[in-house]
């Protein structure tokens, strides 16, 4: 696939508020990203980090009551920043389509599910009822659900988990939009499907050259599909890159602790390691670097200044003043070093 | 009405299938209306006094604006015998089964059509009021408010002389005013469902997969709101008949040359305690058999509509 110019999406600078009660809230700070097309892009954090408020904010989907979204977001080109209901409504579905975390609620229960499928398909494209219901039936074939002509006319309770999903996988892909949002689409599912659902969602998009941006905070899920991959914290991009060098050597203390996180069959027996606190919440993000009270690394300066988003040589951007001394660390070996550098930091 | 008994032999072969195929939440609500006893039977009673209502005519072979034979007059009326099974009425000895198969047609008429005009209209704005949002909810919801502060029976009082003074016989006016003060309750109904719905993740998938928001309004929205304004419906027919009942009752309702069941009760009245208990009681009974009956339906309704009906 050749590198086209200009990307597919691009998202700069973008900030998100709220309105709350307390006054408004920056939530979502300086997201930038691109992404081309028919590649991978994954969104990592913990809950409450900004994932899904930021993707979410790409097609407008916050409440124009409550949220402010300032910055750019470019999808082929055209700013979507403050358009309106009537002019996104194309793109929602048609460009970029969604898919939500929970099918079960993201189904309409008293509507069977080719209906929903074919519902999309009107939308979008010139075409009868008639056609879309039939058009609905493929598409639930291209998701690998069995016997579709009986399953279109079922209500969503009739299905399982993942046949759901994979429903809601079709209605996303029905509008033949160029990109695909995913949030969490694995997370309320059994873990024996996920692998087949992620497999399939990958398959899909990659089959007709549509870009994908996966939100998830598994990074399992991260390492097996994305080509790259976004590590947010506290409403900031902490470390973007490719996802085979960002899970080799993460360059940033909370992607190192992320994926020390993950329990492994080969550290059975350990004690799993955990990133101690909580998220910040949006309206008490500290001064200075927003992970530095969590961080094993922190020494004073990161308290001072926000650390910029700084290239490494391979190309990765990091958030941290420390990186050196942390790859440094990764290198001279895992847990031992963690501990030690947590001795010399405090 | 008549069909809705006749989908009850259906749902039977339905039960028989297995339940792999298509099922709907509304064929599962439907199942364990048919279920349950309290919905059957109501929808039994109701049956019969339609059937009544509409086919009692037929039988009765008496004019009901006939002037008795003076050599035949009883002042307190004659009690139901084989020639007139519900009696004759005192004063002018009309035939009380004539009177209440006739009052019948009127009083139903007000009990559906009110509460048909009402829950439209009221679900109607529920719906534009909810989903909508913004000023035109605070101007609707305003407006139910104001249409809350107007005592409704001074209306029907006003209007019926009003009428009356046209020429009209009062059964429009009551079936007017009883939509215009009926619509309020649903609509605070239907937004208050609306308002919630709007939040649902599948409303926000429907969005965000480009679907128009009218379309969103009329069949995502609507249909998961429509439950409790089934289950309000019965219970909205029950009401008006009786509503009709009490302001006929009290003289201001449906004029006495368009027998109602409500101005029956009110014609009557006088006789009662010299012992012509036939002029009230059939019309009596067959208030209190429509009035319960409907309130049977209502609440198999609700128990089948509510468990999980949404989230079946």
């Amino acid at each position: 696939m050749s590198k086209a110019t200009t990307p597919l999406l691009s998202v700069r600078d973008l900030a998100i508020s709220f309105r709350t009660h307390r006054g408004i809230v920056r939530v979502v700070d300086g997201v930038s990203f691109d992404l081309a097309a028919g590649e991978c892009l994954a969104i990592v954090g913990e809950s409450g980090c900004g994932k899904t408020v930021s993707a979410m904010a790409i097609v407008s989907l916050l409440s124009r009551k409550q949220a402010i979204i300032e910055g750019s977001v470019k999808f082929k080109g055209r700013e979507l920043v403050g358009l309106s209901e009537d002019q996104l409504r194309p793109i929602r579905g048609g460009g970029i389509g969604v898919i939500f975390q929970e099918p079960l609620s993201a189904l309409n229960p008293v509507t069977t599910i080719g209906e929903q499928i074919a519902e999309v398909i009107v939308a979008h494209r010139k075409l009868s009822w008639k056609e879309a219901h039939k058009l609905a039936v493929g598409y639930l074939e291209q998701v690998e659900i069995s016997q579709p002509e009986q399953r279109a006319k079922q209500y969503p309770h009739q299905l399982s988990g993942g046949m759901r999903q994979r429903a809601m996988i079709a209605m996303a892909l029905s509008g033949e939009p160029s990109m695909i949002i995913a949030d969490e689409p694995t997370t309320a599912l059994d873990v024996t499907i996920q692998a087949q659902v992620l497999d399939l969602l990958r398959r899909t998009t990659t089959e007709r050259g549509a870009a994908l941006l996966l939100i998830t905070h598994d990074l399992g899920v991260v390492a097996e599909t994305a080509d790259r991959i976004a590590v947010m914290y506290a409403g900031q991009i902490v470390e973007t890159g490719k996802a085979a060098s960002v899970l080799r050597a993460p360059a940033s203390p909370y992607t190192r602790d992320l994926i020390t996180s993950i329990p492994s069959f080969a550290a059975r027996g350990k004690k799993l390691n955990t990133i101690t606190g909580m998220v910040p919440s949006p309206d008490a993000f500290p001064a200075g670097c927003r992970f530095a009270p969590r961080c094993r690394y922190a020494i004073d300066a990161c308290t001072t200044a926000v650390p910029p988003l700084e290239p490494l040589k391979d190309g990765r951007l990091v958030r941290c003043i420390r990186t050196k001394e942390v790859l440094d660390g990764t290198a001279a070996g895992k847990r031992p070093a963690a501990t030690t550098k947590k001795g010399a930091a405090r | 009405m008549s069909k809705t008994v006749a989908r009850s032999k259906s749902t039977s072969k339905v039960k028989a299938k297995a339940p792999s195929a298509s099922e709907s939440p509304w064929t599962q609500a439907r199942r364990r209306f048919f279920a349950g006893r309290q919905g059957p039977w109501g929808l039994r009673m109701l049956g019969f006094v339609l059937l009544f209502v509409i086919v009692g005519p037929f039988f009765a072979p008496y004019d009901r604006f006939s002037i008795p034979n003076p050599s035949e007059f009883v002042f307190l009326g004659r009690p139901p015998s084989a020639e007139h099974i519900f009696g004759e009425t005192a004063q002018l000895q009309l035939d009380v089964f004539m009177l209440t198969v006739n009052g019948g047609r009127g009083s139903l008429l007000i009990g559906f059509i009110s509460a048909i005009g009402g829950i439209a209209i009221g679900t109607f704005v529920g719906i534009i009021s909810g989903y909508f949002g913004g000023k035109l909810d605070g101007f609707l919801m305003r407006l139910v408010d104001v249409f809350l502060a107007i005592p409704s029976l001074f209306v029907i009082i006003v209007g019926a002389r009003i009428i009356s003074e046209l020429g009209g016989t009062g059964l429009m006016t009551v079936i007017i005013v009883f939509v215009a003060f009926g619509w309020m309750g649903t609509a605070r109904l239907v937004r208050g469902q609306v308002l919630g719905l709007r939040e649902m993740e599948f409303i926000e998938a429907a969005r965000a997969l480009g679907v128009s928001p009218v379309r969103i309004a009329l069949r995502h929205v609507l249909p998961n709101a429509i439950g409790p304004v089934v289950v309000s419906f019965p219970f909205a027919v029950g009401g008006a008949i009786i509503g009709e009942a009490f302001i006929s009752y009290l003289g201001f309702g449906v004029s006495p040359l368009t027998p109602t069941w409500g101005n029956m009760l009110s014609n009557s009245q006088q006789f009662f305690l010299q012992g012509n208990w036939w002029w009230v009681g059939f019309p009596g009974l067959f208030i209190v058999l429509t009035a319960l009956s409907v309130n049977m339906v209502g609440d198999a309704l609700r128990e089948s509509l509510e468990p999980e009906g949404r989230r079946a």
